[in-house]
């Protein structure tokens, strides 16, 4: 709601702030380095609050780990706004200088006390008092967050009541104060920088804005559609009511990354025509007509990408690809050059200097600058301009610099898929240290943790189950089952499992996750199935 | 205000004045004599770094930049006016007047048995720097007696504190005992270790905060050892290989690495690095590719990266395989 979707802290300012909240986030395991700087930051004081339903590895690190139910993140968040407004911590003189809408917050959360909170999320009320207290006095703190925000079909409400506190208590624009959503892929933030999303052009510029989209127009010499395009999960409906005929694949694998796998693949069949642009002939690779092989652009060929601290760093070439591979801008230009348009083919520094002569907001970051400095975070809008080591510095100067920001009250929404006497357990997903995604590259390399998938419950749905470690059972929910062995994890509270999506070829946890997606953003909400555990010997 | 003028349409202005950290006081500057010469050097650097800074170089083995000092390989030690004994420059606050000789004799003996000590107990040959540092020092390790033939079946972890047996002959006793090789990535071979405590600091408080590694035993039988002994496997060790990254003698080191040297095909002047971005999650940690024929055969990561100071996870340091194929390949030899 400020305007670029980027992270607004640096990481080295991690390691000097007071408090922290982790919430929806197994750090310790999916992003190892960034929670080294949490780690300095607990060693120098700091507070950290770990948010999530599972006592993670991260949780283990926390003063307080609040082991909230699926889906309740909402009344969570607004539970600690009322109570920092009911105890008069809200920081005045920021919400009167900077901020619009505190009044219809106030009303909005006014229902949310403590006593009514700790019912539906199961957070014990002095837990959610404590937390709101200690965010709200700390002279410096910082909401950090992954996918057990976004990766629910109310995913934008989730991210706007987090924003909502930071606004409530002034800790976003400073130095150790902010709002970081940790990037689960290398360069997520920097595609979407590039314009890699349905409404914006390189550097966030609105298509739907004359002036924006006219500035590339006489650049380019071509007329741009004036509309937002599709995201993901209305390109995939568009394939089920036929408006969408050939889809172009670079780099995903969206047959074993998507939920629901067999819907997604009966959509991916339904296609004229399929293109896929990969280093590997992964399963969706698989169901192509057409396979552009790829090189592996972190050390094959050269480029940039960007950071969780928006840092903008250059890739370089260590390795020739293997025979055949070629590097991605050569293969849309031949593409390109197939459909009539012979474009010079460019080099990664003339597409780099195209990308600043356009954005603003990366025009400050020359090749020989991003070598010298290592790197440089966004926006950097000239040569001498250092680029924004923290966002929103605008909203403390005085007077303020531009409009201000807007509190978004939301209410909360379960999980589309409600717990059944058929599907009485809840499934959630995630990452474990060793592997990454549907392990197409982390399969790569033997790693002395890898257990291979299981289905990871609570000791006492194991004995109510009466299953046992290594027990393989049949998992199922309203879309599918697979069977997978059982694990036990102390960290996972009664009612609660877990699964990871690493080995698709052997356990595919995805015929189980519901495509039930945001519709602001267009997420999945993999984070919430119903299933059922049947032992196989009990048939 | 019309809709496409909101934030979500527009970006907002820039701030007046880009943002910065919070002003810190700049330390005193201090007047210190450095081998005869008066210079100022401001209050908080140790005498390490004031040496440096004024361009001389202090031999170090145990110290890191990213690593808290620890004062136990002693190589970096000064002569102090005034001091009954050499300091220890790595971890020695400067202090107004002080009067420190970096190569007087007794700095210079010093070092060199330090080195000698080392050299006479320890394989070093896969450590450059303190070859280059006995060099240096005109360290001569046979003045202990030549170095004992080993037997390498000994394992010194399974020596009970005390146990010591009285050796036989003259000769320098060596810490040589069977290489650790129980997983993938990891091979360990302590009759390298100098007992630096590198490893031991980057996997507990300086970086990864695992505690898979301390050390056991006392004065000579001291080692690098998990808890219990127990192999890397059944360890607390979570491979993210950062007790490698710090290690200056080659007794931690990638199995691909060990494997290419014994096979001879290690061949670093053939190697060339590269620095790019990590192409998992979206920490964006820098690596350091070290290729060799076109296979990367290791990674590291600069210690001045703002994002990494250096450290890795395992799938940053190890996870590379699949551009090469991946583990069916390598099968196939």
């Amino acid at each position: 709601m400020f305007g670029a979707g980027g992270g607004t802290n640096s990481y080295r300012e991690v390691e000097e702030t007071d408090v922290i909240l982790l919430w929806g986030s197994n750090a310790r395991e999916t992003h190892p380095i960034f929670f080294h700087h949490v780690l300095k930051a607990i060693h120098n004081g700091a507070k950290l609050f770990a948010i999530d339903p599972r006592r993670t590895s991260s949780a283990r690190w926390a003063d307080s780990w609040l082991g909230l139910d699926i889906g309740t993140d909402i009344v969570l968040a607004n539970a600690v706004g009322r109570e920092i407004i009911a105890a008069g911590l809200e920081n005045r003189e920021f919400i009167e200088h900077a901020t619009t809408g505190f009044d219809a917050y106030r009303q909005a959360v006014e229902p949310f006390t403590l006593e009514s909170a700790e019912r539906e999320t199961g957070v014990p009320a002095r837990e959610i008092q404590a937390m709101a207290h200690a965010f709200a006095k700390a002279d410096r703190a910082m909401i950090c967050w992954t996918l057990g925000i976004t990766e629910h079909h109310n995913a934008v409400d989730n991210v706007l009541s987090l924003i909502n506190l930071a606004l409530l208590t002034g800790h976003v624009g400073r130095y150790a104060s902010g709002l970081n959503p940790l990037r689960g892929q290398n360069n997520v933030q920097g595609g979407g920088d590039m314009g890699a999303l349905p409404d914006r052009l390189p550097g966030f510029q609105h298509i739907e804005v004359d002036s924006l989209r006219e500035k590339f127009e006489v650049r380019w010499g071509r007329k741009i559609p004036a509309k937002r395009g599709w995201n993901l999960t209305q390109m995939f409906e568009a394939m089920e009511h036929g408006d969408l005929r050939t889809l172009y694949v670079i780099g995903e694998n969206p047959v074993q990354s998507e939920a629901d796998q067999s819907l997604t693949r009966h959509r991916l069949e339904s296609l004229d025509c399929l293109i896929v642009q990969d280093i590997f002939l992964t399963a969706t690779a698989q169901m192509a007509d057409v396979v552009f092989p790829s090189a592996a652009g972190w050390c094959e060929t050269d480029g940039t990408v960007t950071n969780s601290e928006r840092r903008v760093q250059r890739v370089r070439k260590a390795i020739e690809p293997p025979d055949g591979a070629r590097d991605d801008i050569a293969i849309v230009c031949e593409l390109a050059r197939r459909l009539g348009y012979d474009w010079v083919q460019p080099d990664s520094k003339s597409i780099w200097d195209e990308v600043r002569e356009l954005s603003p907001m990366h025009a400050g970051m020359s090749y020989a600058r991003l070598e010298a400095e290592n790197g440089i975070q966004w926006p950097c809008y000239d040569d001498s301009h250092p680029g924004e080591m923290y966002l929103h510095s605008r909203l403390w100067e005085r007077p303020i610099v531009g409009p201000p920001a807007a509190f978004h009250p939301v209410e909360n929404e379960t999980p589309i898929e409600k717990l059944t006497p058929e599907f009485p357990l809840r499934l959630t997903t995630g990452r474990r240290l060793d592997d990454y995604n549907t392990g197409v590259q982390s399969g790569g390399f033997s790693s002395p943790l890898r257990r291979g998938e299981s289905l990871d419950i609570s000791p006492e749905d194991a004995r109510n189950l009466g299953v046992e470690e290594g027990e393989i059972v049949r998992v199922s929910s309203p879309r599918g089952a697979v069977e997978v062995s059982v694990r036990i994890d102390q960290g996972l509270r009664p009612g609660l499992t877990f699964m990871t999506p690493h080995f698709q070829d052997e356990v595919a946890t995805n015929i189980l996750t519901i495509d039930a997606t945001d519709p602001k953003s267009g997420t999945a909400e993999f984070k919430a199935a119903a299933i059922r555990i049947e032992r196989l010997g009990a048939k | 205000m019309s809709e496409q003028d909101s934030l979500w349409f527009k970006s907002p202005p820039p701030p007046h004045h880009p943002p910065e950290p919070p002003v810190r006081k700049a330390p005193e500057m201090v007047a210190i004599t450095i081998d005869g010469a008066e210079v100022r050097i401001p209050a908080t650097a140790t005498i390490l770094e004031a040496c440096r800074s004024v361009g001389i170089d202090t031999p170090t083995l145990c110290f890191l930049e990213n690593l808290t000092p620890v004062n136990v390989c002693r190589i970096c030690v000064v002569e102090l006016a005034g001091a009954r004994t050499l300091v220890p420059a790595c971890s020695r606050q400067i202090e107004p007047g002080m009067d420190i000789r970096t190569d007087s004799p007794r700095v210079r003996l010093a070092r060199k048995m330090v080195i000698e000590f080392l050299a006479s107990s320890v394989d070093l040959s896969t450590a450059p720097q303190a070859l280059e540092y006995a060099r240096r020092y005109g360290a001569d390790s046979t003045r202990y007696g030549t170095s004992r033939e080993s037997d390498t079946s000994h394992d010194r972890d399974t020596r009970l504190p005390g146990h010591h047996h009285v050796p036989e002959g003259i000769g320098a006793e060596t810490v040589e005992q069977p290489v650790k090789v129980d997983n993938d990535l990891y091979v360990r071979d302590y009759g390298k270790c100098i007992l630096c405590y590198k490893c031991v600091e980057a996997c507990g408080e300086d970086a990864q905060n695992t505690f898979a590694i301390a050390v056991a035993g006392r004065g000579f039988d001291a080692r690098i050892s998990t808890e219990a002994n127990v192999s890397l496997p059944d360890s607390a060790c979570v491979y993210c290989g950062n007790c490698i990254g710090v290690c200056p003698t080659g007794a931690l080191m990638f199995r691909s690495e060990y494997e290419m040297r014994q096979a001879g095909i290690w061949n670093e002047s053939k190697q060339t690095s590269t620095d790019t971005i990590c192409s998992y999650c979206g920490v964006g940690c820098t690596l350091t590719l070290h290729v060799q024929d076109n296979r990367i055969v290791k990674v590291t990561s600069p210690i001045e990266s703002s994002v990494t100071n250096g450290h890795l996870c395992i799938k940053g340091r190890f996870g590379f395989e699949y551009v090469h194929g991946g583990l069916d390949q390598q099968a196939d030899g």
